[in-house]
């Protein structure tokens, strides 16, 4: 009996604790056990300037998908994201994907804008529309340089 | 003078030798607990005594931080017209650091300190010699369950911990103070990263071990401690530097932890 | 002194020298234990002879020398040899060492739970057994805590016996008992030779004890082995020392009252 009570609530402390935990990692920390249904389509940049794998991806200013790979091209020194898109957005061929900012200095994303054309791009396809980062020092600095003038 | 310099330097090979030794223990441990045969039930009541006869200190003392914490950031906050990072700042603090801390505290107050009783009371009444005639390992048969037990409880302690606390946070924040209830759990959602999370884990299974090891250690060892510590005045001294030095492991071990990741 | 290859002998020990850090504890001991035989390793308090025992169950081990039990060598043997020996002997402790998170019956199946694969059942009956050559039946499922002292002696007794060992230690049994029962302790120990052919060593200075029981007698002084043999044999010891322990006489007073005085004074 006694021997019963202990195993029942040690584990009803386990089951508790693990669902404490799941709860955080998976709500707050973004974490998802299943693969999301949707496609992966690509993009390369000049300039990602701060944009890190899991940034949100945005059309219409809602949430569509998770950047899931940033890697380096050497050849051509741009930056090639992985765009994982949810089930059922649809992208154009002429899309564009934009670096923005949130506010002034918050977090990078990407901003998908739909373009005109009829076609949409399936999974490995890649965005060929794309806008760098806009750098705020970047900007800061050009308008102190070409005033200069 | 001399005298002073010299019982410095003995203190300091003191525990560099008692460093040595519990590190010992801990690789003595985990290698008669993965010989065969395997015993189950002594790691569940071990994890009774350590981790589920704690829950209600942990509970009530995570919804305690967590209030305080919403307040105090309330505060802050108030001054900067920022109430809305109230979310962030309370979920980010505790995950990060006041749950696996705090915890792993607490736990070295109630679990550590009769632990390191329980073995060092068994230790001067020739409990454990007897385990040693009686060819049974008390490595494997008295220490190893605790460890695990402590690896294992420590860690679903903070997730607790964590829970309530941010329980405790969104009652100051949304229920006391009228922020959004939007507001504070996007702010959770949206600034804190698995990788946080994963850090608080990390952290919590450390501090269980460390926690573990050096009051079984201090217990265990009690008699290669200074002479004349024999009886209840040794146990209740090896009791008090096992508190002290796991709290300040933990403090220490959290710091390092931080810094490299 | 007989060989250490001979095997009449349940334990020989050779030139054992054990130091607790600066201070020898023993010098050069040696001793013959002949099997199915009671010995009594008996000296004053501080003589060595619990170091003694410790070396011989493999819980201190020497500087140099070898304890030969059943035919290996403990000092230089592996863990694994070393338990394979521990499971053929049973140790009496001083105070009982029951672990006192178990009841008294699960004290004494530890081992059997350990080291065998029987089933509940016949562990349970042969706990039973054992508490009863011991008299404590009723105890079965007290805790250690609610034991007198008597009581815990017995338990002990019963736990060290359950694997029918050939070698049975006791480390100062009559220790805080009243006269009858250590008596009765004494009686328990006899038998216990007799019916199941143990080597019995027990550690005490309790002199009713010693002859009632032994068959044998080493005496330590000093770190040393001052005499062995049979009781008739060290009750006409010519050794002073021996002497004086036998008729309960207090160590050698001053000699010097002098110099003691010029020593307490510091002068």
């Amino acid at each position: 009996m006694k021997k019963l009570n202990i195993q029942l609530i040690t584990g009803i402390f386990v089951m508790l604790g693990v669902a404490a935990f799941t709860y955080q990692a998976v709500t707050i920390g973004g974490v998802s056990f299943t693969a999301q249904p949707g496609y992966t389509l690509m993009a390369r940049f000049d300039s990602i300037s701060g944009l890190r794998e899991g940034a949100i991806i945005e059309a219409a200013g809602v949430r569509v998908g998770t950047v899931s790979a940033i890697t380096f091209d050497p050849d051509n020194y741009q930056a090639i994201v992985s765009l994982r898109i949810n089930e059922g957005v649809p992208v154009s061929e002429d899309a564009t994907a934009s670096v923005r900012t949130q506010g002034i200095i918050g977090e990078k994303y990407i901003k998908l804008s739909q373009g005109g054309f009829p076609d949409m791009l399936g999974d490995g396809m890649e965005i060929s529309a794309t806008e760098s980062a806009i750098s705020l020092e970047e900007l800061v600095g050009q308008y102190i340089f070409s005033s200069k003038e | 003078m001399q005298r002073a310099i010299e019982s410095l330097g003995a203190n300091v090979i003191a525990s560099l030798e008692r460093t040595g030794r519990t590190f010992n223990l801990m690789l003595l441990v985990l290698w008669e607990l993965v010989q065969p045969p395997y015993r189950f039930y002594p790691i569940v009541r071990q994890m009774y005594f350590i981790g589920a006869r704690s829950m209600v200190l942990i509970v009530a003392s995570g919804v305690t931080v967590g209030m305080v914490m919403g307040l105090q950031f309330y505060n802050i906050l108030e001054r900067f017209g920022s109430v809305d990072l109230l979310g962030s700042g309370v979920a980010l603090s505790v995950i990060l650091e006041l749950g696996p801390v705090m915890t792993a505290l607490m736990v070295v107050g109630r679990a550590g300190s009769s632990i390191t009783a329980e073995i060092g009371i068994m230790r001067i009444t020739e409990q454990i010699d007897a385990l040693e005639c009686m060819a049974v390992s008390p490595h494997k048969f008295l220490i190893g369950p605790k460890l695990i037990a402590g690896v294992l409880s420590v860690p679903l302690l903070t997730a607790l911990f964590d829970f309530v606390a941010l329980f405790g946070g969104y009652f100051v924040g949304v229920v006391m103070f009228g922020i959004g209830e939007g507001s504070y759990m996007n702010g959770m959602i949206d600034n804190v990263e698995w990788s946080d999370v994963r850090l608080g884990l990390v952290k919590s299974v450390i501090f269980g071990l460390l926690v573990t090891l050096i009051c079984c250690s201090r217990g265990f060892y009690m008699h290669l401690t200074k002479a004349g510590s024999e009886g209840a005045e040794g146990v209740s001294s090896a009791t008090t530097d096992a508190v002290v030095l796991s709290s300040i492991s933990v403090l220490f071990s959290d710091f390092l932890i931080g810094a490299l990741f | 002194m007989s060989d250490a290859s001979q095997t009449n002998n349940a334990i020989s020990i050779r030139d054992l020298v054990v130091d607790y850090g600066p201070r020898r504890i023993l010098s050069d001991v040696s001793l013959d234990i002949p099997m199915g035989q009671i010995m009594v390793i008996m000296g004053q308090s501080g003589a060595g002879k619990t170091t003694l025992l410790r070396c011989m169950l493999g819980l201190k081990k020497p500087a140099s020398g070898s304890v030969n039990i059943l035919g290996t060598d403990i000092v230089t043997a592996s863990r694994h040899d070393i338990n394979r020996i521990r499971k053929q002997m049973g140790v009496a402790f001083q105070g009982g060492a029951l672990f006192s998170s178990m009841s008294v019956a699960e004290n004494i199946q530890l081992a059997l739970r350990e080291h065998t694969n029987l089933d509940e059942k016949t562990i349970e009956i042969m706990t039973r057994i054992k508490l009863d050559m011991v008299n404590m039946l009723a105890a079965e499922h007290l805790m250690p805590s609610e034991l007198s002292g008597g009581m815990t002696k017995r338990a002990a007794l019963a736990r060290a016996i359950i694997m029918d060992p050939k070698l049975l230690f006791f480390d100062e049994p009559s220790a805080g008992l009243d006269p009858s029962t250590a008596a009765e302790l004494d009686q328990l120990i006899i038998t216990l030779k007799n019916t199941m052919r143990m080597t019995i060593i027990v550690v005490t200075h309790e002199l009713d004890s010693i002859f009632k029981i032994a068959d044998h007698i080493a005496v330590v002084s000093a770190g040393r082995i001052l005499e062995t043999g049979t009781p008739q044999q060290i009750t006409s010891s010519s050794n002073p020392e021996i002497q004086g322990m036998l008729n309960r006489k207090p160590r050698e007073t001053i000699v010097d009252t002098d110099a003691h005085l010029r020593r307490l004074v510091g002068g």
